[in-house]
């Protein structure tokens, strides 16, 4: 599943972001259309710097639902309950809140309920905060326990495309399919003003 | 005040279901489902099996996605308090066709009837009531329950009402549990025969 990390010289953005240089800096745009595409409605999220973008976009547009959480799992029962009456939704979250979510994963994989969760990640590559690593790097492999389809994007013009196919299968086969965006692509939080 | 002042649980839910005409239900797993069961299976009701402190998420989603139908989540204290950021999260979503119903025993019915926080003072309602739901109430006699009943179904939501019941045990009514099942067969029933 793991690609060998390119070659990355990197600048900082907004001087707190450290990030590959020369990629496509309009991923969480192409994430959002691919979303409107497969009529994703709502939009339950806890907030993430990663997603930030994303978040903004859902907020803005006619027509979606977005429902901040106060954990992760909440976000489970929200569109397993959207599904029953007849709606499609997405889980936005990092990665550390993929641990909260192991027994309510129970409810999509009992019942088939469709579950697309879009996953930044922390603690998975040269990150700095100790403290992030831990869940990090077991994440992938948790969803997969937990009966989660997982796929792992470590270049920003695969996002929309792995999250199209994402949908593609969660929608049409009542499945859970988690897609994970890596540090890689998404840089390095640097712990400065 | 004693516990045979406390409200019988499945009166008090048989009351409440008795008006619920079209309302869509989802139960807390153990024994709100089965006291829900004890009233009749329907295929508007869905029944949690597990996936524990879901309840109000689930009929939040259900509500936002049927906003021209009622919701009613039936769960427990146990339940309830496993979730309790959800009320945070409906408050803040302030769906006003969603109504929640907690069975309040102040015990783990399931597990050996350990006691809950809210045998302790633990307030639901004045939780609920604290993060923004603009009607809450905490029922303790059977004739406060029609003023409960019409608030559940007809004041503008979200509503939590806490039943305080008796910690007595009725015989075991069982649903189906194969929540593929429950899934689809209420999607039918709600959305048409031609969803799965």
């Amino acid at each position: 599943m793991r690609r060998a990390a390119r070659e990355d010289r990197g600048v900082e953005i907004g001087g707190n972001r450290h990030v590959p240089t020369g990629h496509a800096h309009n991923w969480p745009k192409l994430i959002f259309e691919k979303l409107r595409e497969f009529q994703v409605r709502h939009v339950t999220y806890v907030p993430d710097t990663g997603h930030a973008q994303l978040i903004e976009l859902c907020q803005a547009a006619d027509g979606m639902e977005p429902t901040v959480l106060t954990t992760e799992e909440e976000g489970i029962g929200i569109l397993a309950g959207a599904w029953l009456g007849g709606e499609r939704g997405v889980l936005l979250m990092q990665s550390s809140g993929v641990g909260n979510c192991i027994n309510t994963l129970s409810l999509s994989k009992v019942c088939g309920f469709p579950l697309l969760i879009i996953v930044t990640m922390r603690g998975e590559w040269g990150e700095l905060n100790p403290w992030q690593i831990p869940m990090g790097q077991i994440a992938a492999k948790s969803l997969q326990l937990a009966g989660v389809i997982v796929y792992e994007v470590t270049e920003p013009e695969a996002a929309a495309p792995t999250v199209e196919a994402a949908a593609r299968i969660c929608f049409n086969g009542g499945l859970a399919v988690a897609v994970l965006l890596s540090q890689r692509m998404l840089g390095t939080k640097l712990f400065k003003d | 005040m004693g516990e045979d002042s406390k409200l019988p649980r499945r009166a008090a839910i048989a009351r409440i279901l008795a008006e619920r005409q079209d309302t869509l239900v989802v139960t807390g797993l153990g024994s709100s489902t089965y006291d829900c069961a004890a009233v009749g299976d329907h295929s508007f009701n869905f029944y949690l099996w597990g996936a524990m402190g879901s309840a109000v998420t689930v009929g939040l989603g259900l509500a936002l996605a049927q906003p021209n139908r009622r919701v009613l989540v039936i769960t427990g204290d146990g339940e309830m308090l496993m979730g309790l950021g959800a009320l945070a999260t409906v408050a803040v979503k302030r769906p006003d066709n969603l109504s929640i119903v907690v069975i309040d025993n102040e015990h783990y019915g399931e597990t050996g009837m350990q006691r809950t926080h809210t045998s302790a003072g633990v307030d639901l309602a004045g939780i609920a009531c604290r993060c923004g739901f603009p009607q809450t109430a905490t029922i303790r006699r059977a004739g406060e329950l029609d003023n409960a009943v019409s608030s559940l179904y007809r004041s503008k939501g979200p509503v939590l009402v806490v039943l305080k019941v008796s910690p007595a045990r009725d015989p075991l009514v069982l649903t189906p549990w194969d929540g593929a099942l429950l899934k689809s067969r209420f999607r039918q029933a709600v959305l048409g025969a031609q969803v799965a």
